[in-house]
């Protein structure tokens, strides 16, 4: 961005790099996985539900249902997918400096898939039944 | 980061009290915002008294008043009083509208009218923001007819029904009420087009005549200059012509969609 010193005209200013063409890919995942994650909700509660309470073995039984682990697995893609792109929206609202950005931007995609990956690995791994 | 307090240079203090007018049986309070460039002062804001006997209803009439009868130092814009220019938008009571459309009767609980220029702009002088951004941005989208067969011997023909989809777009007066009123403009407004230009977009992507529709889309998907859009509604609110932007910008959110799904 240039400074308010800038000689550039106001409409070059406005016109900077140009347009990247590119965010509605973003716009209609963060819908999908919101809507996803409305039909996913009831199931995952009443599975959750299911698990209090239940010691080590008991809850691998449970997720060894294949239909209860798939439930969770799709949970956690939509969720972890809306929040990396629901994250980015609100770093690229906030933070300006452009280091910083893009920082924060690679810290939230390394956070979500960590988050990701380790919750997926602790679902198959309990419904693997080791 | 975003800057949540005003800069140093910004931030308001003191204002003088004007003398209520003599003679005058019933006053309303003003509460106006001061700045000028040329004396190296913080703004300010005056406390004003206006007759209301003999002063016109509306918020502009009140300063037109102060400024013919109190202080003519007091700078704002204005010209057809009457909703149709724009020149006057302004922020009354926490609220951008149009002084000349907004009665000072209407100004809640009746206390003091508080006016202040157009949130998070430049200031040029007490009541006048510098919209240069703002008309730059109107000017990126190309705020015109774009063709390529040749033009037509009488004129570009339009159905009834195409034209009637241009209601609710074409009445904009570009005031900025409701892209000052965003705040994604305020944290953004280099690179988020803000509401009044998207509404005008929508208006030329509309437009059934217009031959560069999948063009001006091609300008306008950007993660910065559309999707700031957060659909808060500010803009629907602050519109003193009762536009709805944030409906216009879906609309074209839905039209990105379209063309790839």
């Amino acid at each position: 961005m240039s400074g308010p010193s800038s000689m550039r005209t106001p409409l070059a200013r406005v016109r900077n790099l140009g347009s990247s063409h590119s965010g509605t890919k973003d716009f209609w995942r963060q819908r999908l996985t919101a809507v996803a994650m409305v039909l996913l909700i009831v199931p995952v509660i009443v599975v959750v539900i299911m698990l209090l309470g239940r010691n080590h073995a008991g809850a691998a039984q449970i997720l060894g249902s294949i239909p209860i682990a798939i439930i969770l697995l799709l949970f956690i893609v939509a969720s972890v997918w809306h929040m990396k792109i629901g994250m980015q929206v609100v770093i690229e609202d906030y933070i300006h400096n452009e280091k910083l950005k893009l920082a924060s931007v690679m810290a939230n995609n390394f956070f979500c898939i960590a988050v990701a990956m380790a919750s997926i690995y602790a679902i198959l791994k309990l419904s693997s039944g080791v | 980061m975003v800057e949540f307090a005003l800069p140093k240079n910004s931030r308001i203090s003191g204002g003088k009290t004007w003398p209520k007018p003599a003679g005058a049986t019933e006053t309303r309070e003003f509460r106006v915002y001061r700045w000028n460039p040329d004396d190296g002062k913080n703004p300010s804001v005056d406390t004003y008294y206006v007759d209301v006997h003999d002063c016109g209803p509306m918020v502009l009439d009140g300063l037109i008043w102060i400024k013919n009868h109190i202080d003519p130092t007091l700078t704002f814009r204005r010209s057809c009083r009457e909703g149709v220019c724009g020149s006057c938008a302004m922020n009354i009571d926490g609220q951008n509208t149009l002084a000349c459309t907004k009665s000072m009767h209407d100004v809640a609980s009746g206390g003091a009218v508080k006016v202040n220029p157009l949130p998070h702009q430049p200031v040029v002088k007490d009541l006048v923001p510098d919209l240069t951004n703002f008309y730059a941005q109107y000017a990126s989208i190309e705020p015109w007819l774009k063709t390529t067969t040749p033009t037509p011997q009488k004129e570009w023909r339009q159905s009834h029904e195409d034209r009637e989809k241009l209601d609710g777009l074409y009445e904009c007066i570009l005031c900025a009420c409701c892209s000052t009123s965003c705040p994604s403009y305020w944290w953004n407004s280099e690179r988020f087009l803000g509401p009044a230009a998207l509404l005008q977009a929508t208006r030329w992507v509309t437009d059934s005549r217009d031959e560069a529709t999948g063009e001006r889309l091609d300008n306008l998907e950007d993660p910065f200059r559309l999707y700031r859009c957060h659909t808060i509604m500010n803009c629907a609110k602050a519109c003193p012509k009762g536009l709805n932007p944030s409906e216009a910008i879906a609309e074209l959110k839905l039209k990105m969609v379209e063309r790839q799904i």
